[in-house]
């Protein structure tokens, strides 16, 4: 298919803003009588709150008010367990930050300590001590549940000093065929146990919310990545209706899936400027970031697979404790079961899995939860196969990845698409695998040569979401967009697929986004990666419904039937005579005059009713395109991608230098190359960070948390990556979305993770740490033949 | 604790190193001397330490710059580390510490911070600037140096209720250059020796260095005695920018008829002062610089290392920068 929009580069229309500085994000505002709120948090893991006495911060000049859980309305934002350092437990708004904060010195709270933990598998250990008081689990690792208590029994652990993960009572699992027989038949059994580290987020906006209230309605400002998938629930969360909502978020400072939803800074602003009658500015600082901020669970992990002595991937058999946090985590660990299954298509399969609740911040989605984590924990033993087997490592990796045969879980679900094996023969082209290979293991004084190549997955399929667009008596397309503006840019380049349908030109195009007062339509959440699939598809069937309204009403004003009509050049005109048509504007002014679902006043019965409100806004005012998107959708949508790495290991510093990187995507049609662009190299770029530098710290014996700042949790600097990391996709389209597209976000990530401590591997001479991320503590004292300082299944160590 | 919301105080700017003195001696404990204000802003932000008064030095000229001196040259505290990287002298004769300055931190920090401010910057350990109640902090423990304390970061010797480090990249190289620390008061002018300036636990645990309330870091003298020598300078940290050394490394060489005749090495972030390794210097002097010497170095280097839990990476670590010192200079 050839596209004039579609694939092509182009310029978002906030672009200039960003770059120019005139973006306003949440703090920017200000609102006649605003006010500042400052939390009181936690200074304990895990206690409980038995007394609070503001007395003296409200009788302080300039203190307003202040909001605890015992409120109305507050539920979980704030809290009487606080359950990790920092969990906040009031906030308090007063004339200017300083006095807020002055008072909340004046605050005293009386806690009760409780038992706590940062280790999942001491809350497991019999008598171990539960994250909450009411139990140590919530299931497959979703929030919102209260958690039941878990314990295994001393003889699961019995083989945790060789270094073995235990396995008790699963939370979930699932399996397929007879796994045990297989890794009996196997020609060759890996067993690894391994341990990955938790992350903060680090979003370059802190998760500030800016509330108030008019007449009823209720106002918020914040950066979050989703926009209209958020209003239900956070107008729940207030008490209010949808009509009686409005929500500013025009911009966004980086989510990464910490701020898929926009959490309870929303929620905590909206409720105190209700109670003090103030607007509500609630800054967060940035260490206020690093603990309600949410990070990615770690993985205390085991893997046994087998093979058949030509590299088929025959059986694997995956245990996980994840630790979920102090909300019980995000579903990371059968996130990664389902990548396993799809990277590798065992023949049989079984997962375990259990989330724990401990006393460390809470988890939440950080880009490919889980799926992420396995790669980089489970790609370096891939080659170790390869090695033992005789068998190249790039060429085991083609032989098991999945392609449009591929079957992913445990109901064996085919994909859409998949065209891994394409990809990663692209990269290996474009890399020079065989070039590369011939240098590993060289020496360069302390330096040795290593490559690797690492591939990844995300699922990034949703349905069901509405499309709107407005064709307006002066000739323009509106396009309303539900997107978030979360850096991708999706919220402008899906929109394309409607304005496509109706061969428009860009220059004609309007896009509306930011606030549901511009009247948008229900969209999915902007998290995983989903939204080149799922909003494409909805713009779609929303260009597509102004289409056919078009040639409805040609066909009404010009004779003959809808389908004798055509579309070009902003017309609508008969296909047997060109000449008979109405421009765009015509039809526009004639859908007004027609009214009915023509100009949206009586839109359809199926869309939701964000959609609902958003084409009472618009009706009258052109020619409106709306429809839910109800396209097949049979499968599993994949995003997958590959890289290759080259490093160079100091074997005397412990020192990586990532020299060469290659990143190749599996993503369908190639939606908006730019874009694609930032994803794959700002993937790769923290996939690298994850791999060498990144990790949370949590002292065991206090529970006080090791690293909150950008420089204790230590991103990648751009002295720490190539300066050039090249790029590609595949580029085919997937035949379940009309114009070919599927996500591609999370997984660049996790295969330069994988990339790089294979890379690591090889240059060590096949050593494996089993530890994310390697650091070079573990590489000198490897080379010295010194054991690691951390025991094999420790986490949040240094 | 309070987070990101720094305290009312009072700022006084003086344009002299006299009122500078004047009012440090003044406020005494209730003083605060500020330079670049990266190691004192954080401080003041989380509100663990702060002071009623603080007295801003950027504006003393006489502190800025640097000049030649007595064969060897003067730099004033105030001068900036990017303004020490990039000098001509100071590349041309001590290229030692052109590279340390250069690897502190990251180039805005560099652009801003000064060498006073980088050599009596305050411990890094993580709990005492988490604003917990140690023993540098005043308290009865140390956090840090318990079965499971996170302390990765910490010494491998001189150990006494606090394990912290120098975490200075330019107070190694400033021992093995033998700089003399040019320190003012209200009172009169002391001269200390680099060497001797860093002070551990053991003398005062609330403090890195000798400066008492009221005294000045001003300038810091380098004699000629090792301009030009054979140098090595290397930082491991992890990450190539922004990053305090988990181990660092300076050494002044001078190397004759194939011998090394004389030398001057020091580490840093293995204790809570820069650690000067006289025991290389014995062991090598003498000795051609070959994989040999360099073997020896190293394995002199560690010797009497008490690892804690976490850190023991350290060990290899030192040992190997101390061969490639030796080897690679």
């Amino acid at each position: 298919m050839t596209w004039s929009l579609i694939g092509k580069n182009f310029t978002p229309p906030d672009i200039r803003a960003k770059v120019t500085g005139q973006a306003r994000f949440a703090e920017d505002f200000r609102v006649d009588g605003m006010v500042f709120a400052k939390l009181l948090t936690s200074p304990m893991p895990h206690a409980r709150v038995v007394n609070i006495d503001a007395s003296d911060a409200l009788a302080m000049d300039g203190v307003i008010g202040i909001l605890t859980a015992d409120d109305e309305g507050v539920n979980e934002l704030l809290t009487n367990e606080p359950r990790y350092v920092g969990d906040p437990i009031l906030a308090l708004a007063a004339v200017d930050e300083m006095t807020a904060e002055n008072a909340i010195e004046h605050v005293r709270v009386q806690f009760e300590e409780l038992p706590f933990t940062v280790d999942p598998l001491q809350s497991l250990y019999p008598g171990g001590p539960d994250g909450r008081a009411s139990g140590n689990n919530i299931g497959g690792g979703r929030t919102g549940i209260e958690p039941k208590r878990i314990k295994w029994t001393a003889r699961d652990f019995a083989a945790v000093p060789e270094g073995q993960l235990p396995m008790g009572e699963a939370a979930v699992e699932w399996s397929h065929g007879d796994v045990e027989a297989k890794l009996a038949e196997a020609d060759l059994v890996i067993d690894e146990t391994f341990v990955t580290a938790g992350n903060s987020h680090m979003s370059m906006e802190p998760r500030t919310a800016m509330a108030y209230w008019q007449n009823g309605k209720c106002y918020v400002h914040s950066g979050a990545q989703s926009l209209t998938a958020s209003l239900p629930a956070i107008a729940q969360q207030i008490g209010i209706g949808l009509d009686d909502f409005v929500y500013i978020n025009e911009y966004c400072g980086g989510g990464f899936g910490s701020k898929g939803t926009p959490g309870q800074t929303v929620g905590i602003s909206a409720l105190l400027s209700k109670k003090v009658s103030r607007p509500v500015m609630l800054r967060m600082t940035r260490r206020d970031e690093y603990s309600i901020g949410s990070a990615r669970g770690t993985f205390q992990g085991r893997v046994r697979m087998g093979f058949r002595a030509d590299g088929k991937i025959t059986a694997i058999d995956f245990t996980v404790v994840q630790d979920g946090g102090a909300n019980g985590g995000f579903g990371d660990s059968g996130d990664a079961a389902a990548a396993l299954s799809i990277l590798y298509q065992p023949e049989d399969m079984r997962f375990r899995g259990i989330p724990v609740v401990t006393n460390t911040t809470p988890r939440g989605p950080q880009r490919g939860p889980g799926q992420n984590q396995i790669s980089a924990a489970v790609e370096p033993l891939i080659d170790r196969a390869a090695s033992e087997l005789g068998i190249d490592r790039l060429a085991i990796r083609v032989m098991n990845a999945p392609n449009n045969d591929a079957k992913i879980g445990a109901n064996r679900l085919n994909v859409t698409s998949a065209y891994l094996p394409d990809a990663l023969e692209k990269g290996a082209a474009m890399f020079d695998w065989q070039g590369h290979l011939a240098r590993s293991g060289q020496r360069n004084g302390s330096k040795i040569y290593g490559v690797g190549v690492g591939q990844a997955y995300h699922d990034v399929g949703r349905t069901g979401y509405d499309g709107l667009c407005v064709l307006t008596p002066d000739g323009k397309l509106h396009l309303h967009s539900g997107v978030g503006n979360l850096g991708t840019y999706s919220y402008a380049s899906t929109t394309r697929a409607a304005a496509e349908m109706l061969k428009m030109s860009w220059e004609n195009c309007i896009i509306h986004q930011g606030s549901n007062a511009k009247f948008l339509p229900f969209a999915s959440t902007q998290t995983g990666s989903n939204t080149s699939w799922t909003m494409a598809r909805a713009n779609y069937v929303g260009g597509m419904n102004a289409l056919g309204k078009l040639k409805e009403i040609a066909a009404m004003d010009l004779g003959g039937a809808p389908d004798d009509y055509d579309v070009g050049d902003e017309r609508v005109f008969k296909i047997a005579d060109p000449s008979q048509g109405l421009t765009y504007a015509e039809a526009a002014q004639r859908a007004i005059e027609l009214g009915g679902k023509y100009s949206g006043e009586t839109p359809p019965d199926d869309i939701h009713e964000v959609t609902r409100l958003a084409v009472r806004g618009v009706a009258g005012t052109g020619l409106v395109g709306v429809a839910k998107e109800q396209l097949r959708m049979e499968g599993d949508v994949p995003a997958l991608a590959c890289g290759f790495a080259a490093v160079e290991v100091d074997v005397e510093t412990g020192k990586v230098d990532i020299l060469d990187y290659v990143a190749v995507a599996d993503c369908g049609t190639v939606f908006h190359p730019q874009g694609l662009a930032g994803q794959l190299r700002s993937g790769s770029i923290w996939g690298m960070s994850y791999a060498l530098f990144e990790r949370q710290i949590y002292d065991p014996q206090n529970g006080l948390p090791g690293n909150a700042s950008y420089l204790s949790c230590k991103p990648a600097t751009y002295l720490d990556v190539p300066a050039g990391i090249q790029w590609d996709a595949v580029d085919i389209a997937d035949p379940q979305n009309p114009v070919g597209s599927r996500g591609i976000g999370e997984p660049p990530m996790g295969a330069a993770s994988a990339a790089v401590l294979c890379a690591i591997s090889d240059a060590l001479g096949g050593h494996v740490f089993n530890r994310v991320p390697v650091v070079p503590d573990m590489i000198v004292n490897h080379v010295a033949g010194r054991p690691q300082s951390t025991p094999p299944l420790k986490i949040h160590t240094a | 604790m309070s987070k990101d919301m720094m305290p009312h105080f009072e700022l006084f700017q003086p344009d002299s190193e006299e009122t500078a003195l004047d009012l440090l001696s003044r406020f005494g404990d209730e003083g605060w001397p500020v330079a670049g204000g990266h190691d004192s802003l954080s401080w003041f932000k989380d509100r663990a330490k702060y002071a009623a008064n603080v007295v801003d030095l950027t504006g003393i000229a006489s502190m800025r710059g640097i000049r030649e001196v007595d064969g060897g040259i003067e730099i004033g505290a105030l001068t900036t580390l990017t303004e020490i990287e990039n000098n001509d002298i100071v590349q041309s004769r001590y290229g030692l510490l052109a590279q340390a300055a250069g690897h502190v931190a990251s180039p805005q920090i560099r652009n801003v911070g000064t060498l006073g401010g980088n050599l009596n910057q305050d411990a890094r350990c993580w709990y005492y600037r988490y604003g917990v109640d140690c023993y540098r902090a005043g308290g009865n423990t140390c956090y840090a140096d318990t079965p499971e304390g996170q302390n990765r970061e910490h010494c491998l010797w001189g150990a006494d209720r606090c394990v912290a480090v120098s975490p200075s990249d330019v107070a190694p190289a400033m021992v093995a250059l033998d700089a003399t620390m040019i320190v003012r008061s209200a009172s009169g002018t002391r001269e200390v020796a680099a060497e001797d300036y860093f002070i551990g636990p053991d003398i005062d645990i609330e403090r890195m260095t000798v400066l008492e309330p009221g005294e000045l870091l001003t300038a810091v003298r380098i004699p000629g005695d090792w301009a030009n020598a054979q140098f090595y300078f290397e930082k491991v940290a992890d990450r190539n920018t922004w990053d305090f050394p988990l181990v660092n490394i300076a050494s002044a060489m001078v190397v004759e008829n194939g011998t090394i005749s004389r030398i001057r090495i020091a580490a840093g972030a293995v204790q809570c002062t820069p650690r000067r390794l006289t025991v290389v210097e014995e062991v090598v002097t003498g000795s051609a610089p070959d994989e040999e010497t360099a073997a020896l170095a190293g394995q002199a280097a560690v010797r009497g290392a008490t690892p804690l839990n976490f850190n023991h990476f350290k060990i290899p670590l030192l040992e190997n920068l101390v061969k490639r010192a030796i080897r690679d200079a």
